[in-house]
């Protein structure tokens, strides 16, 4: 008999709606958590997943309170203890662990008073003992040199560094439970797949249960042994991470394994119509009856229990589980190809082009002298094809984002030149280009929610480009409006509504309504979909390609995740540190002989897969300037060769399968070593 | 969670919006006395001149500082004029002045402090230092120097308190632009090509109106209080008009033996800055620009 940690029985979490309706954004949620077992809780945003989490610490947050059941830690009710009384269980039994460490951790303490400012708190140790735990906690989350990494600020330690001190914290009162909301959400892909690689070490040297929080599958398949998949407040199927994973029983985890992009697969992922449905708006039948393939009458008007399937070890919340098993379940079809509409002629060329960040000083500039001498961006040269889609993939620092701003005018390049349409040469200031470049090229941004002034219309937001640059008025321009919003598969009704108003999904949506309004011959993607849920990310990916097709528009896509990029772009240029290290054919470049940071990044890519573990090669390092001199890559490449890796800017080869690398390892020795 | 409270709400015209905001300042009960208090000085503003009880210039040595009685409500002053009439008179012009006062500061402050929030650069440091230069001089010194020059008449103090309060409206509006400038939106404006002008018409001045209307509101209060010390001094509204400022002033030195007639102006000076304020900060709340914000846990 396995020991209980905690047990959530029957928890209704909700709030009062202005109108005095309660509302539950948890309903009936049941769940035990075993000594030493380590469950992922993965839904969208709004599913209430971290609503249940925090509950399991005994907060909740302000404005939502109980509704009814228990949160019961080794068979005392959390919910109803005293502030008091938590304290004592904070920290001590029930640990947490951030989403971001960074902003966590006290900026102006070192990390070692910090971790023993915990140790104080919720142990008996005296000063010595704790000075020698200190180095020891610091040692187990593998932190290099840990005595002088104690004397140390945590603006001077690496994002991954960050959220190893934040669990060296954590272990320091030896908790029980341990709680990771979204611990490596904000990370980059290499160092994600480290940090996950420290907590199942940990969950196994410690015996500590963990619950990981977490919307992206491909995590919470490294890390849990059993998987709770949420959809609108409710656990719609629970059960060992393999069986989750591999044959998954509920319509809705079914479909969002399908909508994730997957590295082996080129091509888009099927996509989810819908959305989850708002908190309270479900009376009666099945919360995800909107979106279900599967959904009878039936469905409609009951609302089905968690069922437990013997054979499987799942509980299931669905009325029609049998029929998606007699189906098959298989997750690599309904990929769709895409076609490749890219024609020979050169749209944008980026020739030698150099961006910095640096001021030059004023005695410099007197001078007339460059003063950077080692700019973020360095010699970037980038051909681009009407009508193709080319990504630029890397990790954050690598440059990418600040490419395509130059591109757009945001920024001025400080060398070479970016050559539009007849190798016309675009100025780098804004307001040198002519109007028409301007339409030409329109960017979409990362996070919708900054991007549409919250103040204005749907209708406002659109009309912005429609009369800037087609000086469209009265109905004419309500015509272009609707016309968009068709385009991009939204309503008419969706003109008088407020960004605030809308979903992630369709907030999106607006955004690249709004860039297709121009016109435009090239689009900018700037991180699409990094702040989507999954099963939009997939239709926004369609929607983009759909356009694609239909207008030959060129796309420069900008992405931090391989997946994504493999499933949309024709053509793939890696960056690290301002620097291009890898560039060709989208399916050459995910083939080896690759560029060493190619692989790395390959290798740390996570899967909704317990099967495929990553491959972990280089070490976390920070690494803040590119280097002067050399491949750019030097400091943390794991195959570098010797000092000519330190002295010598790598030259360009070109290997059997099309893509070009920049290495020193000549590109046959290159693919051996890669097999 | 949180879309779905505003998803509640349907969609609004802008007078509904007005009524639905007054609401909310009403529903607590500070905002709703700061709302009575300055709706009953408008409104007395409006009336006073044709309640009032006697003539404000009346002097009369027969009743020369009468204590508060049926007659004389609030009693009457050195001079025998009646203290009531004299009160719910004083507060006209003071509001009158103030009130375009603050209209002609939120207008060149907020505009001035929008161009160099979204211009920034070296047009931003000069024009930052010339505002901190002029925050540095004492302004009733120099609205003394004002006033000794181009006299006393309410066009001369309009514009000149208008122009000594604008100048810390310009740092609020450009904190409140600078907050919105890194914004996407606004880069997305940029990157289309729109002119400087349509992107503060168009997508900054709906995000920093509520933070500079707010402001506005108490610089109203704080013009309140100045301009009645530019009376106090003798160099606000000229004798017999009836003002607060003026009333205090002149009952000061009589303040032991007939305390009511410098009670009265008192009274209603400090009610109506007290009401302001707590409309100002209603409003704010009203709006979601609260500054008491507690920390989540």
């Amino acid at each position: 008999m396995i020991e209980i940690i905690e047990s959530v029985k029957n928890l209704s979490i909700g709030f009062n709606s202005q109108k005095g309706k309660q509302i539950s954004i948890l309903r009936n949620v049941s769940t035990n958590i075993k000594k030493g077992e380590t469950v992922g809780i993965v839904g969208e945003s709004g599913s209430g997943k971290s609503t249940l989490a925090l509950a399991m610490m005994g907060y909740i947050k302000q404005g939502l309170f109980p509704l009814k059941g228990e949160c019961l830690f080794k068979s005392e009710d959390l919910l109803k203890m005293s502030s008091r009384q938590l304290e004592k269980i904070r920290g001590r039994k029930i640990a947490m662990i951030p989403q971001n460490a960074g902003q966590a951790l006290t900026p102006n303490l070192k990390i070692g008073y910090q971790i023993d400012e915990a140790l104080r708190l919720h142990t008996d140790l005296s000063k010595t003992e704790r000075d020698k735990k200190i180095s020891e906690l610091l040692n187990k989350v593998r932190l290099p040199s840990p005595e002088t990494m104690a004397f140390r600020y945590p603006h001077e330690l690496s994002g991954g560094q960050q959220q190893r001190v934040a669990v060296a914290m954590a272990l320091a009162g030896k908790p029980d439970l341990l709680l990771l909301d979204e611990p490596t959400t904000g990370l980059d892909v290499t160092t994600q797949a480290h940090v996950l690689e420290l907590l199942r070490f940990i969950a196994k040297d410690t015996g500590t249960s963990m619950i990981y929080v977490s919307h992206d599958l491909g995590a919470i398949a490294q890390v849990s042994d059993r998987i709770v998949v949420m959809y609108a407040g409710e656990i719609v199927l629970e059960g060992p991470a393999r069986k989750i994973l591999k044959e998954p029983i509920h319509p809705y985890t079914y479909g969002l394994l399908k909508s994730i992009p997957k590295l082996s697969l080129a091509g888009l992922p099927a996509s989810m119509p819908g959305s989850q449905p708002q908190p309270g708006s479900i009376n009666q039948g099945c919360s995800f009856y909107d979106r279900c393939n599967l959904a009878t009458d039936h469905c409609k008007k009951n609302s089905p229990d968690l069922e437990h399937i013997k054979e499987l070890d799942t509980n299931v919340r669905c009325f029609n589980h049998k029929e998606l098993i007699s189906q098959n379940i298989n997750l690599k079809t309904s990929i769709k190809k895409k076609s490749n509409n890219s024609e020979a002629i050169e749209v944008l060329k980026l020739k030698d082009v150099s961006i910095s960040y640096a001021k030059q000083k004023f005695f410099d500039q007197l001078l007339n002298k460059i003063s950077d001498q080692n700019p973020t961006v360095k010699d970037i040269n980038i051909d681009i094809k009407k009508g193709e889609t080319i990504a630029l993939v890397g990790e954050s620092g690598s440059g990418k984002s600040t490419i395509l701003k130059s591109i757009a005018g945001l920024l001025k390049t400080k060398d070479g030149q970016i050559k539009f349409e007849n190798d016309r040469i675009l100025s780098s200031d804004l307001k040198m280009r002519n109007p028409n470049d301007l339409r030409a090229i329109q960017l979409i941004f990362q996070n919708p929610d900054e991007s549409l002034n919250p103040n204005h219309t749907v209708e406002q937001i659109l009309s912005q480009p429609l009369k800037l640059y087609f000086n469209l008025s009265g109905e004419e321009l309500k015509k272009n409006i609707i016309d968009l919003l068709k385009k991009v598969r939204l309503g008419e009704f969706y003109m008088s509504r407020y960004p605030r108003q809308l979903s992630g999904g369709e907030k999106q949506r607006v955004a690249v309504a709004r860039a297709f309004a121009a016109k435009p011959d090239i689009i900018l993607c700037d991180e699409v979909t990094s702040a989507l849920d999954v099963s939009v990310q997939a239709a926004v990916l369609n929607l983009l390609q759909q356009l694609k097709e239909d207008l030959g528009t060129t796309y420069v896509f900008v992405s931090h995740d391989l997946a994504v990029v493999r499933a949309i772009s024709d053509r793939v240029a890696v960056l690290y540190q301002g620097r291009l290290c890898e560039i060709g054919p989208s399916q050459n470049v995910y083939k080896f002989p690759s560029h060493p940071y190619t692989e790395v990044l390959l290798g740390a890519v996570l899967e909704p897969d317990p099967d495929i573990k990553p491959k972990l090669v280089a070490e976390d390092i920070v690494e803040e300037n590119p280097p002067e001199k050399g491949c750019s890559f030097q400091g943390r490449c794991p195959r570098k060769i010797g000092d000519i890796c330190n002295l010598e800017v790598p030259p360009w080869q070109i290997g059997e399968n099309g893509n070009a690398i920049r290495c020193h390892i000549n590109i046959d020795e290159l693919a051996s070593l890669q097999q | 969670m949180q879309s779905n409270l505003i998803s509640e709400d349907k969609q609004k015209n802008k007078l509904e919006k007005t009524f639905e905001i007054l609401k909310t300042m009403a529903s607590k009960p500070s905002g709703l006395i700061g709302l009575t208090i300055v709706l009953f000085h408008v409104v007395l503003a409006l009336i006073s001149p044709y309640i009032a009880p006697y003539d404000y210039k009346a002097i009369s040595p027969n009743t020369m500082l009468l204590a508060p009685s049926a007659e004389h409500w609030f009693g009457t002053d050195s001079l025998g004029r009646d203290v009531f009439t004299r009160t719910i008179l004083g507060g006209r012009t003071a509001l009158t002045v103030t009130f375009f006062g603050s209209l002609i500061a939120l207008l060149w402050g907020g505009l001035l402090g929008i161009f160099c929030g979204l211009v920034g650069g070296k047009i931003d440091d000069v024009v930052m230092r010339v505002v901190d230069a002029f925050l540095s001089i004492p302004w009733i010194l120099a609205m003394l120097l004002i006033v000794s020059l181009l006299g006393t008449s309410t066009e001369v103090l309009i514009p000149a308190l208008g122009f000594f309060y604008g100048k810390g409206i310009v740092r609020v509006a450009r904190a409140a632009t600078h907050d919105v400038i890194a914004k996407d939106f606004i880069v997305s404006a940029r990157a289309r090509g729109h002119s400087n002008m349509s992107i503060i018409w168009n997508e900054i001045i709906p995000n920093v109106r509520d933070a500079i209307l707010v402001e506005g509101a108490m610089r109203w209060s704080w013009m309140l209080l100045g301009f009645s010390s530019l009376s106090f001094l003798g160099f606000g509204v000229s004798p017999p008009t009836p003002d607060w400022g003026l009333m205090i002033s002149n009952a000061r030195g009589l303040m032991s033996f007939a305390y009511w007639s410098v009670i009265a102006p008192i009274v209603g000076l400090s009610s109506l800055i007290i009401g302001i304020n707590l409309t100002a900060d209603a409003f704010a709340k009203a709006l979601g620009i609260d500054r008491s914000t507690k920390a989540p846990v």
